[in-house]
């Protein structure tokens, strides 16, 4: 029985998290993702859950690393600077291959930054943060409805693969306040936590270890190829995107994702006008990245691909690595929290179609 | 024949990596006596530092998790409220929990979080070879103090349990040493406490034990319990720092 509610980026967030079955929340507060730790601070007691604000960012991630380690379904939520903090923890929990849900409401970095949306830490969400070979999935909504959606299936991909998966949106899209209704997400077999979780023996004979210490390198290895082939899997069956306007023939294709992304449909309606054909990839998936996207419309499109960050380049790369130079890759991003508008973008696209590189 | 001595159930029958004359073992077995007399062994899930004793998951069979560096208060506050029956414990050394994790305990216990901690002092750095602690007394030679630990230069060394003692979070914080066979009783007696007030539900619980380090200090295993006596016992005196409860009813 959903309901439209018209309701805030981070409280949605809070609110798709208990939704999903969240029993622990660790944050810590820091601009603009604090309304989430507010919302479950105000929700979760009254549910008998848990809410603990934490004393450090880095306290956060390893509560979530115990209680993950405990069996339970957790999330923590941060911005920018406090997901640096976190990285650590993070690398713990990839190693060890616990489920729990991090979120990011991206900020202007790097340093202390700005507290303005950003989409910069793409680099650190997709490509590492902590130290070691592990792989984070990420999901990059573009709404706060599809915000919702993706924290209720972060929690279920979490738990099927044993790994960390982070929702990353930018300041703008904790802030603003959109309808969301609360659906019920497609059912996915949950394997059960039995055979791994620390919840006491309680009559088990063998105990287990949460740990991501392997001292043998023979062992370590092995452990490390066994992480490999679970993200193989991930990146076979997980990898989510839209497109839009791709059909046929085109001048170019866009690449975006997040508000970026609403802000390009409408510089494809402004260039519609004018004859301009202009494609979107949307990723959703930031890492797996959607490479069979580009890689299907590289026969079709005339001038190549711009990809639109609000950075100073970051996802560019992977789209390049998707359109393994048979087609020009440009760029155009704002940064600092500043963000472009359609007409700046479409500025930036007819230039490029016109035969301005 | 009636037995009057047998390995306690809460270690596992494994070698462990140990150096001749630790008191780590002494501790281990300590803790591991207090989980099996209170029958909690079931219901227990320990955090192992980053340290001499990293590898303590391998060592006491009731679950554990490994903890990054400092880490151990704030995964097992995690571990605590996740599933709050279970007994929680961390076993940390004084780099590891007066060092880098300095955060996290202090804000484990201001937080009165149900917890117990097995703080193991032994005034360096054991894993990576004998480098100065938090703990390592004015004037003592390691190795990133060659000259000795100067307070002009390198400060004081941290009184980890009369620090702790001060935040009302803390119900039980008591000082032992396993220098002798009389103290290793008393230290045991301190760690059941402590565990025992945790099922009490109390609020946080340490006990520091102040071992040694034959290895990194030097010293034959006799040398080091006598350095441990005439050095590290006026600086860190032995004793319980706080009491709320009183006797364990």
């Amino acid at each position: 029985m959903a309901e439209k509610v018209l309701m805030k980026g981070n409280e949605a967030i809070g609110e798709a998290a208990i939704h999903a079955g969240c029993q622990c929340f660790f944050g810590y507060p820091i601009t603009p993702q604090t309304e989430v730790a507010a919302y479950m601070a105000r929700k979760m007691p009254k549910i008998g859950r848990v809410f603990l604000q934490a004393e450090s960012e880095v306290a956060a991630i390893n509560m979530v690393y115990g209680a993950a380690g405990s069996g339970v379904r957790v999330m923590t939520s941060s911005s920018s600077p406090g997901i640096s903090l976190k990285a650590e923890g993070i690398s713990y929990i990839a190693g060890a291959e616990l489920p729990c849900v991090i979120v990011n409401i991206v900020r202007g970095g790097p340093g202390l930054g700005s507290i303005q949306p950003a989409q910069s830490d793409y680099f650190q969400a997709t490509k590492g943060g902590g130290h070691g070979d592990y792989r984070l999935v990420v999901f990059a909504p573009s709404s706060v409805q599809e915000m919702v959606d993706l924290i209720q299936d972060a929690f279920d991909v979490a738990d099927i693969y044993r790994n960390p998966v982070m929702v990353m949106g930018d300041g703008m899209l904790g802030q603003m306040m959109e309808p969301v209704e609360f659906k019920e997400r497609p059912k996915r077999e949950i394997p059960s936590k039995d055979s791994w979780a620390a919840t006491g023996l309680h009559g088990r004979k063998q105990h287990h270890v949460i740990n991501s210490l392997y001292l043998q390198p023979e062992k370590l290895e092995e452990h490390n190829k066994k992480l490999s082939k679970k993200y193989a899997e991930i990146e076979k069956n997980e990898v989510r995107y839209e497109t839009y306007n791709c059909e046929g023939e085109v001048d170019l294709v866009v690449a975006a994702y997040g508000t970026v992304s609403r802000i390009v449909k409408n510089a494809i309606k402004i260039l519609e006008k004018e004859g301009i054909k202009v494609g979107l990839i949307r990723p959703i998936t930031l890492w797996p990245f959607p490479k069979k996207a580009f890689e299907e419309v590289t026969g079709r499109t005339k001038h190549g691909f711009i990809s639109v960050e609000l950075s100073e380049g970051q996802m560019v790369e992977d789209v390049m690595l998707s359109v393994k130079g048979r087609k020009p890759v440009y760029f155009y991003g704002r940064s600092g929290g500043m963000v472009p508008t359609p007409a700046e973008i479409a500025g930036r696209i007819r230039a490029i179609v016109g035969g301005e590189k | 024949m009636a037995v009057i001595f047998e390995p306690t159930k809460a270690l596992l029958d494994v070698p462990t990596h140990y150096c001749p004359g630790c008191t780590h073992g002494i501790i281990h077995r300590l803790v591991g006596e207090a989980l099996e007399e209170l029958g909690i062994l079931d219901r227990t899930v320990g955090v192992a530092p980053v340290g001499c004793a990293v590898l303590a998951y391998d060592y006491f069979a009731c679950d554990m998790h490994e903890a990054a560096h400092g880490r151990a208060p704030a995964v097992a506050t995690g571990i605590k409220r996740a599933l709050p029956d279970n007994i929680v414990f961390t076993y940390q050394g004084d780099g590891d929990l007066a060092a880098i994790g300095t955060a996290e305990i202090v804000h484990a216990a201001a937080r009165g979080e149900k917890i117990t901690t097995i703080f193991v002092n032994n005034a360096i750095y054991g894993m990576t070879g004998g480098q100065m602690a938090p703990t390592t007394l004015p004037g003592q030679v390691t190795e990133t103090s060659p000259y000795g630990r100067n307070i002009e230069t390198q400060g004081y060394p941290v009184r980890v349990s009369e620090m702790i003692s001060t935040l009302d979070g803390a119900v039980y914080v008591e000082r032992v040493s396993v220098d002798t066979p009389g103290n290793v009783f008393k230290a045991k007696k301190a760690i059941k406490k402590a565990f025992e007030l945790q099922t009490k539900g109390a609020g946080f619980t340490m006990v520091e034990v102040l071992s040694i380090c034959p290895t990194n200090w030097g010293l034959s295993p006799v040398e080091a319990l006598k350095w441990l006596r005439d050095n590290m016992i006026p600086y860190y005196p032995l004793g319980v720092k706080k009491d709320t409860i009183g006797e364990v009813k």
